[in-house]
């Protein structure tokens, strides 16, 4: 078994991410024995160029939606979804399960993608994206759609649900974790940090916000548009747990996740450097992709990238 | 000649009510944002903290945690002044809670322009049209404190969202004790023939008021507490424009939106009649005391009179 805080180190040097390393090792100090194994990894590797893959095919299909933020989050969520959360796909009501909560409504088809190769319903059912009477929304529809726990798409509300979540887990005396993945525009909203504050206020330890720092967002780079630096440093500030991984690798990714487990008291952020259209060359760094579809030559394009 | 009625806190009903409840189910938890003194959940809170959750002056942020604890099986009432529950987090209403249906009350104080002295920015006059607005929510507007205990409760055991509206004065109590709430049904208040003056929250005592003066001059008025704005009871509205042939609508709130626009979309659907709005027209209010507000803008027993007066010289 692979040391959690060597894996990240590992990890790190062979990853392009935009990392400083002693922020990703102090941040793993405090890490589980509990690492994946190598060959675990890689097939996480797989299925996240899987779901990528998934993502091309749907946007073209449909003609609209929003590639840059769903690329940019698929290591995230393929490690949620594939090794961190515990789920009946054929039971999405479970009561007992870990909650997955969109925040960030856009990247509805990175969740759509991961909920079908999950289980929750047919591949198949993909390409319906986006078509009149399609389960699957143009943004997350809790009422449609097996396995999504939010209704979204107006940004800034998720982190409050999960909260809402949590708070209900420790009513109930139930031991599922909670976890919301935020966009880093979407934290222009008040109402982030209206959670923000809240959140270590009820000293929700079973919460954990994830947010895809692409740097990016609809107008430009987040530093021209809205400021949002330093971020860490204001979760931190806001009485959070704070972690900054490489969010293209997946062993920080799970390492991170192994360790907000440990943190008692207070919830967890994770803030995830990503490089938003990651994995299609043309699409990465390239605010025209937030929310544009391939054509049919430029999704061949990435569909060859991704082989 | 015009009776002198016993004054009630509706806020106060709620309070109490929600200690009832918590006591008999523990799925029951309350929110508020920094005003649990003056909505009185602090009276739920004192009993059952583990089960209150002041959310600080965030209103988005509670109406969020509450779409939250309702998904997970939680009934969930949370309050604040009606400005703020619905203009200050309306998107949040929309998105998290009206869309999927959850089971979130609403429960908003201070809705009117008696908030009084306050002025214009507390002054609710917008909050039934922007509740209305949105579909699977019902929305209520108790006449009293004695209907607004009936209403908690029925909200409690009734699945979806709900906004109910209650009142900072004290209010006169227009139902008698054993008064039994149900959502979507009128409540007659007063038989007549001549007209019918329907109404609700506290213009239910104005309107028993100027129906009992009218009647002295001869003008027999049926009164109808339409507390429930949303679903509407149609089959009430209908009767009375069948059987009484013109009607006057009065509410604390503007003309747009309420009670008077959901009961002439009914009207000129099914029979139309002559009819006149006691309501306030396209304008934001002033400081003042209460009663001193309702009279400048003749939300009083006066102006249901004067309205129901033009609607009979219109009448066929
Ligand atoms: C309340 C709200 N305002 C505006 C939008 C339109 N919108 C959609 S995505 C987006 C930018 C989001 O940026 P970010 O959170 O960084 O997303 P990502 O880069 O991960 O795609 C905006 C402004 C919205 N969906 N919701
Ligand atoms: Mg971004």
């Amino acid at each position: 078994m692979v040391g959690g805080t060597e894996l990240v180190k590992e990890a790190h040097a062979g990853s392009s991410g935009n990392l400083s390393a002693s922020a990703v090792l102090s941040s793993a100090e405090a890490l589980p024995s509990m690492a994946p194994q190598d060959t675990e990894i890689e097939d996480l590797q797989r299925m996240a160029k899987n779901l990528r893959r998934h993502v091309i095919t749907m946007i073209a299909e449909a003609g609209s939606g929003h590639p840059g933020g769903s690329l940019s989050a698929v290591e995230i969520v393929t490690a949620l979804f594939f090794r961190v959360l515990r789920h009946r796909p054929l039971e999405p009501g479970w009561p007992g399960r870990d909650r997955f909560i969109l925040s960030k409504g856009h990247a509805a088809p990175l969740l759509y993608a991961a909920l079908a190769e999950c289980g929750y319903f047919d591949v198949a059912e993909l390409t319906s994206l986006r078509k009149l009477g399609s389960p699957l929304q143009g943004h997350t529809d809790r009422t449609r759609t097996p396995g999504v726990e939010m209704s979204s798409g107006s940004l800034g509300q998720g982190l409050s649900f999960g909260i809402g979540t949590a708070l209900a887990a420790r009513l109930d005396s139930q031991s599922y974790r909670v976890y919301v993945l935020l966009g880093d525009g979407e934290c222009d909203e008040g109402q982030v940090w209206e959670a923000a504050m809240a959140a270590p206020h009820f000293g929700l330890d079973n919460l954990v916000a994830i947010i895809d720092h692409n740097k990016q967002q609809i107008d430009g780079w987040n530093s021209e548009v809205m400021n949002t630096e330093p971020l860490a440093e204001k979760w931190r500030a806001f009485g959070w747990e704070v972690l900054e991984v490489d969010g293209h690798d997946i062993g920080q990714i799970l390492a991170a996740f192994n360790h907000a487990e440990g943190v008692k008291g207070r919830p967890t952020a994770i803030i995830a450097h990503t490089i938003k259209g990651k994995g299609v060359s043309f699409m990465e760094n390239n605010p025209d992709f937030h929310g544009m579809a391939p054509t049919r030559e430029q999704a061949a394009k990435a569909l060859e990238e991704l082989a | 000649m015009v009776m002198a009625r016993r004054l009630a806190s509706t806020r106060e009903a709620y309070g109490k009510t929600l200690v009832e409840l918590g006591h008999e189910n523990p799925d029951i938890v309350v929110l508020d944002a920094d005003l649990s003194k003056s909505t009185r959940t602090n009276l739920f809170a004192a009993r059952f903290p583990q089960r209150f959750f002041d959310c600080g002056v965030a209103e988005q942020n509670m109406v969020g945690i509450s779409a939250g604890l309702a998904a997970s099986g939680k009934i969930v009432f949370a309050s604040s002044f009606a400005v703020f529950a619905t203009a200050r987090c309306f998107d949040q209403l929309r998105v998290s809670v009206a869309q999927p249906r959850l089971n979130v009350k609403i429960v908003a104080t201070h809705g009117g322009v008696t908030v009084g002295e306050d002025g214009f920015s507390h002054h609710a006059i917008e909050d039934l049209a922007l509740a209305c607005s949105l579909p699977g929510f019902a929305v209520v507007v108790p006449a009293d404190a004695v209907e607004t205990a009936e209403v908690i409760r029925a909200a409690s055991v009734t699945p979806g969202p709900f906004y109910i509206r209650l009142s900072r004065p004290d209010t006169p109590v227009v139902c008698e004790d054993g008064y039994c709430f149900s959502l979507g049904k009128a409540a007659s208040m007063r038989q007549g023939s001549d007209a019918t003056i329907i109404a609700n929250g506290l213009m239910v005592a104005e309107a028993l008021d100027a129906a009992e003066s009218l009647a002295g001059q001869g003008i027999e008025c049926r009164v109808l507490n339409m507390s429930t704005l949303k679903p509407l009871d149609e089959e009430a509205i209908v009767l009375a424009a069948r059987e009484t042939g013109a009607i006057v609508t009065a509410e604390e709130h503007l003309r747009q939106g309420g009670l008077g626009s959901g009961v002439a979309q009914v009207v000129v659907q099914h029979d139309p009649v002559p009819m006149s709005f006691v309501a306030l027209t396209d304008t934001y209010t002033h400081s003042g005391k209460p009663q001193e507000l309702l009279r400048q803008h003749g939300l009083t027993a006066d102006g249901i009179q004067s309205a129901i007066k033009s609607v009979l010289s219109r009448k066929g």
